[in-house]
């Protein structure tokens, strides 16, 4: 019955896992030649899943067993939780005669994901089974998306039921508002014209939403700077005149600045993060606001807005665009250009002695792959410095942990990435600490033979944690070193990939090339200076325009 | 401020407790929290009391709203309502004191539910104030025991708190 329901949600591929509890749908699984992507970590599966999802746009399926394969998804629905990345998880559970006992391999992964999904269930009857996989479907892809985990009974699985399946529910509780209200985008229109300094702050709704194209209307035709956060990079050209790169923590100079003193932010499916406004009581002082948001719940949770507007991006930016008069603009975008000269000189110049920095290493990448490609980050310098430097093009091809800031997320999203997206090349960009916390998805990525280059920044470090240390901590560096890491090439060749090393820029150029010509998984161990951080930077809880240029640096 | 919202809620297993984890979970400060059926079949109706400024409670209607089992949240503080509490008190009663409580007890209305040797049980509906109001009374003569049901609000008037 669950395969039924998967088929009539048109899902064409499942990431998962068996075990004792889900024997059975796996028997099922197997007969229906349904494609399955066997992982090596259930926490692998989630994150790939999550890739698939935030590259194709549509539900990302994943199957555990109960116990302990359960509780091995949390950190990966924590993190699709976070980023709003649609999943359905279907958990394995002991027979529900067993429930509540503490039978072998028995959890509350109910219990323990009620905070972390958008909405959960347990199946108790049979009869509740396509009803519910229908609602986990709705609820997962629609409003806000989100995780959505249903956890079904070994013996709920053995049964046999009606198959009555309806592909939309009608839920008393959930109706997500679609529309903005037109008098709120009458106003918006308004304080658009009028504005002298606007500019546009946009996030990952944007992408979620498909609205890109009204987003870079919206900008070109009132002549508005637009800045996007670290979940949004790809919404807008990364090369566009009018971008000004992501703001907050490791933003560019110049939105932070503008976001400091402009006096309309015109914010887009954005949740002001406290990594991108720094210290609340000073962001963004002199500026109305504007909020368009598909969750009510984000308008006013960090900041006051003036001009709240509840809706899908997409049609809330159509019903803008109807109206919408430019603006004033001139003189705002002529002094922000002044600021972008300060940008540009921090910019990554050509490595000396014939070294490598990450920062050199990413715009290489960037100069040797096509527009279309994907990349997907783990979790720390490398993380930013990608963000930093390289140009994003088009939405769907970053995908990264921005909310919850998983470790370990890069390698297996990047495999669903590719599952999503055959025709791209995908390219993971990941830490040497991130990545070996699922690099035993190496085993995935040779058996199902998927086709995605990784990009090893090895520095020896983690080296997030050591910037900090380094800035903040009195230079102790406090079990930051990765001293025994392994020896990446070998560990690839084990796997049965290809391994290749780069420690100058004339090895990493022929290491790339050669990588993009091979078919099948290669990991290129990029050995980086192993000290240097990223800047510009803010320190925590500060201003945003309190920024840190490190022109100190060795 | 206090504030005193009507929740309408799927009646759905675990509902009060991802309405009770939303609360801890974010840090919303709950006063108290009743629950009981309404007229519609699987529904059912909450009165949660949370303190905090309006900038709070709309983030706690807000967050409430999301969860895919509440059908509705309103704030019963801004409109003019009924609220009523009931209380259970085990005092301290002996034989010369008997009659002073039990005028205590008749001038807020209450009743005497149940009578021993050394002590009665009393029962008293009312607002905040009046309960607060018996309790200090009733301190002077020694409470052993005490139970609250939290509170309970419906709007005045012919308006309702629906489904839709
Ligand atoms: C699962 C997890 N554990 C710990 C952290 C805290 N953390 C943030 S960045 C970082 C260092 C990452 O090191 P690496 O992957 O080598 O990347 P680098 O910063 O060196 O580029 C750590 C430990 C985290 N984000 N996720
Ligand atoms: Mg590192």
């Amino acid at each position: 019955m669950v395969i039924a329901a998967l088929e009539q949600e048109q899902v064409d591929l499942v990431f998962g896992y068996p075990g004792g509890a889900v024997l059975t749908l796996y028997d099922e699984l197997y007969r229906s030649g349904l494609k399955h992507i066997l992982v090596r970590h259930e926490q692998g599966a989630v994150h790939a899943a999550d890739g698939y999802a935030r590259v194709s746009g549509k539900t990302g399926v994943v199957i555990a067993t109960s116990g302990p394969g359960a509780t091995n998804l949390v950190t990966g629905i924590a993190t699709a939780y976070m980023d709003s990345v649609p999943l359905v998880l279907l958990t394995g559970q002991v027979a529900t005669p067993l429930i509540g006992t503490d039978s072998f391999q028995e959890a509350d992964i109910t219990g323990i994901t009620l905070p972390i999904t958008k909405h959960n269930y347990l199946i108790k009857d049979i009869k509740e089974l396509p009803d519910t996989l229908s609602e986990a479907f709705y609820i997962a892809s629609s409003g806000r998306p989100g995780p959505v985990l249903v956890d079904i009974p070994k013996d709920i699985f053995e049964m046999e039921g009606r198959f009555d399946y309806k592909l939309k529910q009608d839920i008393p509780g959930y109706k997500p508002t679609v529309e903005g209200h037109g008098g709120q985008i009458n106003r918006a229109v308004k304080a658009i014209r009028e504005a002298k300094r606007p500019v546009i702050f946009a996030g990952g709704g944007v992408i979620i939403s498909g609205a890109a194209a009204e987003l870079q209307e919206l900008a070109e035709r009132c002549r508005i700077p637009v800045t996007l956060s670290l979940m949004a990079l790809g919404a807008y050209p990364g090369d566009s005149p009018l971008f000004l790169g992501m703001p907050g923590m490791h933003g560019a100079v110049c939105a932070n600045y503008a976001l400091s003193e402009a006096d309309l932010i015109i914010a887009t499916g954005v949740r002001f993060d406290d990594r991108v406004t720094g210290k609340l009581e000073s962001f963004a002082r002199e500026a109305k606001i504007i909020h368009i948001d598909i969750d009510p719940a984000e308008i006013g949770k960090n900041v006051a807005i003036d001009i709240p507007i509840v809706g899908d991006v997409k049609r809330v930016l159509q019903g803008i665009l109807k109206k919408v008069q430019p603006g004033d603009t001139g003189a705002w975008l002529k002094r922000i250009d002044e600021w972008r000269e300060e940008c540009f000189t921090c910019a990554e110049e050509q490595p000396e002695n014939d070294v490598l920095t990450t920062p050199y290493v990413i715009r290489e990448i960037d100069r040797l792959t096509a527009p279309d490609t994907i990349i997907a980050t783990d979790v720390g310098q490398h993380q930013m410095w990608t963000a930093q430097h390289y140009c994003f093009r088009l939405p769907r091809t970053f995908i990264s942990s921005g909310g919850l800031g998983t470790m370990g997320y890069g390698f297996p999203a990047a495999l669903g990435a590719k599952l999503a997206s055959p025709g791209s090349t995908v390219f993971c960009i990941a830490g040497d600490g991130s990545f070996q916390m699922n690099i035993q998805e190496l085993a995935t990525a040779v058996t199902h033979n998927i086709d995605v280059k990784v990009a090893i920044i090895n520095n020896g470090y983690l080296g997030m944690v050591r910037q900090w240390q380094e800035l903040f901590y009195g230079g102790r560096y406090a079990y930051s070193s990765l001293q025994g890491n392994p020896d990446f090439v070998k560990v690839a060749e084990a796997y049965g990939a290809k391994g290749l090393r780069a420690s100058t820029p004339g090895e990493l150029r022929k290491a790339i090339e050669l990588a993009l010509a091979t078919k099948g998984p290669v990991i290129i161990d990029c050995q980086v200076v192993a000290e240097e951080n990223v800047y510009p930077m803010v320190a925590p809880n500060r201003p945003i325009n309190e920024i840190i240029m490190g022109s100190e640096r060795k | 401020m206090k504030h005193v919202l009507a929740v309408l809620v799927e009646n759905k297993s675990g509902v009060l407790t991802r309405v009770a984890g939303l609360f801890s979970r974010r840090g919303f400060n709950i006063e108290n929290i009743t629950v009981g059926e309404t007229t519609s079949p699987g529904i059912s109706r909450m009165t949660i009391t949370v303190e905090g400024d309006e900038m709070v409670v709309e983030q706690v209607m807000k967050q409430l709203h999301k969860l895919v089992n509440v059908i509705k949240v309103s704030n019963l503080s801004h409109e003019p309502a009924v609220m009523r509490e009931l209380m259970l008190i085990k005092v301290r009663a002996e034989a010369q004191t008997r009659s002073d409580i039990q005028q205590i007890v008749e001038t807020f209305r209450g009743k005497v539910v149940d009578v021993s040797l050394d002590s009665m049980i009393i029962e008293v509906t009312g607002n905040d104030e009046k309960l607060e109001a018996i309790k200090l009374l009733l301190q002077h003569y020694g409470i052993r025991e005490l139970a609250r049901t939290g509170k309970l609000a419906l709007l005045r008037g012919s308006k309702v708190t629906r489904e839709a």
